[in-house]
């Protein structure tokens, strides 16, 4: 209970939402500029996003990968590391996924899409692993290791779909076996042919490991601990090495399990890319919104999702153009990723002294901002 | 403390409250002049490309057809409606129509990969006449989406989808890259000759395959050289895969690079003032009209702009062609793919030889090959 007071205490309360009015304020502003009309703008993204079925559903689909790279980032961010390469933990999934669900044939489907889930979810674990262990044994620093390894994973995953799993002629791999499909074909089907898969619910699975994981364990204490304070950590007795291993580690499963149900679930088969599809940037944003907290970074994909989904509304119904949707949208995530700022406003003379105790998540928004 | 928050917060938001009205309201008046036109940034990047496909493309019929009422949709790629390349010229074309014919045209940019079937779905949701996907990957999207809506009418470039209600427009790239092979074989001096690559896909090979044919038609002796830069959008790594290709004694390089391939061009420009002579073969378009008569030997056109419009066109005078059996597949016979009309850079003989083997193509003497 202290925990869910914790994120619902008043001043919590009224940033984010401050923070939300602000944006779309801002925004307003930019579109009137623009000469466009912001109210129909906003109603348009509010109908695109709940005007039927099938954008529920599009929308639930939009969520889920940002809800897994943001919890992946998330879990690093209170070890005290900086993932930034849940972009390259998310595509090795895919790829394991996609060469498991296309390579095994013959498996019935409860055995063919476990494994391929697991196999996913794991190759993402050992990816975000390297820079664990070179952080642990010779402390490199994970930001540059992990952005490294992110394009290591993109050519190395086109290589693998290239030569391994190509469907001839084409820019992708071949189709995965039914068998290892996790669409939810009643579920699409009653949502209007809009995509529906497990991911959503096994992202909610992971929003409660993330919380039972970290704060009612004693692995999840040390985690922190180290997140805290390191040095201090070390001097109470926690293996600091093999914790920052750890982290990385679940980290990257998040991740992975992210690209796993993006192929599993929603393309059934991987694409050759010249770039990432940048999910875990978005999954930056998204752990920083939601204050690494497992709530509200399920907060905080939701907001991101239905922002991304609904843009496309604004530009269709509203008639405003892309450019003009993006800075909006980049208004709204600004105002809500600057919580010093509205603090500041709110609150003049004391600036940011209560979020001192904040510890990992000030140091989260100091590197992400900063 | 507390309560002094409290009273500040609920005053910033009644103040915002307020102003978010008053805007809104402010908004309205002047929403309505900027509906028509979704985007104005390509008004201006329309006139050069523009004028060489318009006298083209209205040829096959002259009358002006009357397209009022009718909703015309487009779906981009990943590259957004302003990539120099396809995207932006199946848009040029689009806003032609809507000027031509009165039809409402109107298009909507992909993100992610993941969007192509939520973007046609709301066109083909929307009651729209004809939604163009723009691109390879739109193969399954229109084909599920097709599918989905037998009553929608959906049209792709550079991809075939096997669906009644889809007409597939692709290009035979392969044939156009043998004729700007045969001019750069008979144009050569040092017999090496380079191909820049975007990345490793089926319709880059296309124009790879068709390069290194027309070069061997004429110019046995002479060495093509590819090198495949990894990206559409990497001027920096193509300016670098030129240099590579330059300083190993390559005197022209063909691109096929979309925005990868300016940097061929930026390169190119740098040997010319630095007293090299070399020449750089442009993709899609005309792009001597871009980068300079100086650099530019000629260029490989794939006429997306046309195809567009005369798809669109007949789709408005009611002969919509969908289905396998109707796909359509343009190349020189076709006028789909080909050398720009101005070839300054490229003398008479060469050019004889050009057409010489543009009727051979066409004949079917010769088959080129596509990969």
């Amino acid at each position: 209970m202290t925990k869910w007071s914790r994120i619902f205490i008043k001043s919590n309360v009224w940033i984010p939402l401050i923070a939300i009015v602000l944006g779309l304020l801002c925004g307003a502003i930019v579109m009137w500029i623009g000469g466009y009309n912001a109210w129909s703008a906003y109603s348009a993204l509010w109908q695109k996003v709940s005007g039927s079925k099938y954008d529920i559903g599009e929308t639930i689909r939009t969520i889920t990968p940002l809800l897994f790279t943001g919890l992946s980032v998330g879990f690093a961010f209170r070890a005290g590391l900086f993932n930034i390469g849940a972009d390259g933990q998310f595509i090795m999934g895919m790829t394991g996924a996609t060469i498991v669900g296309i390579k095994l044939h013959g498996l019935p489907w409860i055995v063919h899409a476990p494994i391929a889930v697991i196999v996913g979810a794991l190759v993402g674990g050992l990816w975000g692993a390297i820079a664990g262990v070179l952080k642990s044994s010779r402390g490199v620093n994970e930001v540059i290791s992990c952005i490294m390894l992110n394009w290591i994973a993109l050519y190395l995953s086109n290589y693998l779909v290239r030569t391994l799993v190509l469907e001839k002629g084409q820019q992708r791999s071949q189709m995965i076996q039914d068998s290892a499909s996790l669409s939810i074909g009643w579920l699409s089907k009653a949502m209007d042919n809009a995509r529906m898969d497990g991911g959503i619910w096994v992202a909610l699975i992971c929003v409660a490991v993330f919380y039972v994981l970290l704060w009612r364990t004693k692995q999840g204490y040390e985690l922190r601990a180290v997140g805290h304070n390191a040095d201090a950590a070390k001097v109470a007795g926690i293996d600091v090495k093999s914790s920052l291993l750890k982290s990385m580690m679940i980290s990257g499963i998040f991740a992975g399990l992210g690209g796993v149900f993006e192929v599993l679930g929603v393309f059934h088969y991987q694409v050759i890319s010249a770039a990432s599809s940048g999910y875990g940037f978005d999954g930056i944003a998204v752990a920083l919104l939601g204050g690494n907290h497992p709530i509200g970074i399920l907060l905080g994909s939701i907001l991101f999702g239905v922002l991304t989904y609904g843009s496309a509304g604004m530009n269709f119904t509203a008639n405003v153009p892309t450019e003009i949707v993006r800075i909006v949208i980049g208004c709204i995530i600004f105002f809500v990723a600057s919580h010093g700022f509205i603090q500041m406003l709110l609150n003049p003379r004391k600036p940011r002294r209560s979020s001192k105790k904040k510890g990992a998540v000030e140091r989260g928004s100091d590197l992400g901002l900063g | 403390m507390k309560k002094a928050g409290m009273k500040s917060a609920s005053l910033v938001l009644t103040l915002i409250v307020s102003l978010v009205l008053i805007l809104s309201a402010c908004g309205k008046s002047g929403g309505n002049n900027g509906a028509a036109s979704p985007s104005a940034g390509s008004s201006a990047s329309e006139s050069p490309g523009a004028s060489p496909s318009e006298s083209a493309s209205a040829s096959p019929s002259a009358a002006p057809v009357d397209g009022k009422g009718k909703k015309i949709g487009m779906v981009t790629d990943v590259g957004g409606v302003n990539d120099k390349s396809f995207n932006q010229q199946a848009w040029e074309a689009l806003q032609r129509i809507g000027k031509d014919t009165g039809a409402e045209v109107k298009y909507l940019e992909s993100k992610k990969d993941a969007d192509y079937e939520t973007n046609l779905n709301q066109f083909v949701k929307g009651g729209y006449d004809l939604t163009w996907g723009i691109g390879f990957l739109f193969q399954d999207a229109a084909k599920k989406i097709a599918d989905q809506n037998p009553n929608a009418k959906l049209a792709v470039i550079d991809t075939t989808v096997d669906a009644p209600n889809v007409e597939s427009v692709t290009f035979k790239e392969n044939e156009g890259s043998f004729l700007v092979g045969v001019v750069a074989g008979l144009t050569t001096k040092t017999n090496k000759i380079g191909f820049v690559g975007g990345m490793q896909l089926p319709v880059i090979k296309k124009f790879e395959a068709g390069f290194k044919a027309g070069v061997a038609a004429v110019n046995p002796n002479a060495t093509v050289t590819a090198n495949y830069v990894g990206d559409f959008s990497k001027p920096d790594l193509g300016k670098l895969a030129a240099a590579t290709l330059y300083d190993a004694g390559n005197d022209i390089i063909f691109h096929a690079a979309g925005g990868s391939g300016n940097g061929v061009f930026n390169e190119a420009k740098d040997r010319l003032k630095a007293g090299n002579q070399v020449w750089v073969i442009g993709v899609d378009k005309d792009q001597a009209i871009e980068f300079g008569d100086d650099v530019t030997l000629t260029s490989m056109m794939k006429k997306v702009d046309q195809a567009v419009y005369t798809v669109t066109q007949d789709l408005l005078n009611g002969k919509f062609q969908g289905g396998l059996t109707n796909a359509k597949e343009l190349g020189l016979a076709e006028g789909g793919v080909g050398l720009p009309e101005k070839n300054p850079n490229v003398p008479q003989d060469v050019l004889d030889k050009v057409e010489e083997y543009k009727q051979k193509i066409i004949s079917g003497e010769i088959k080129v090959p596509t990969e």
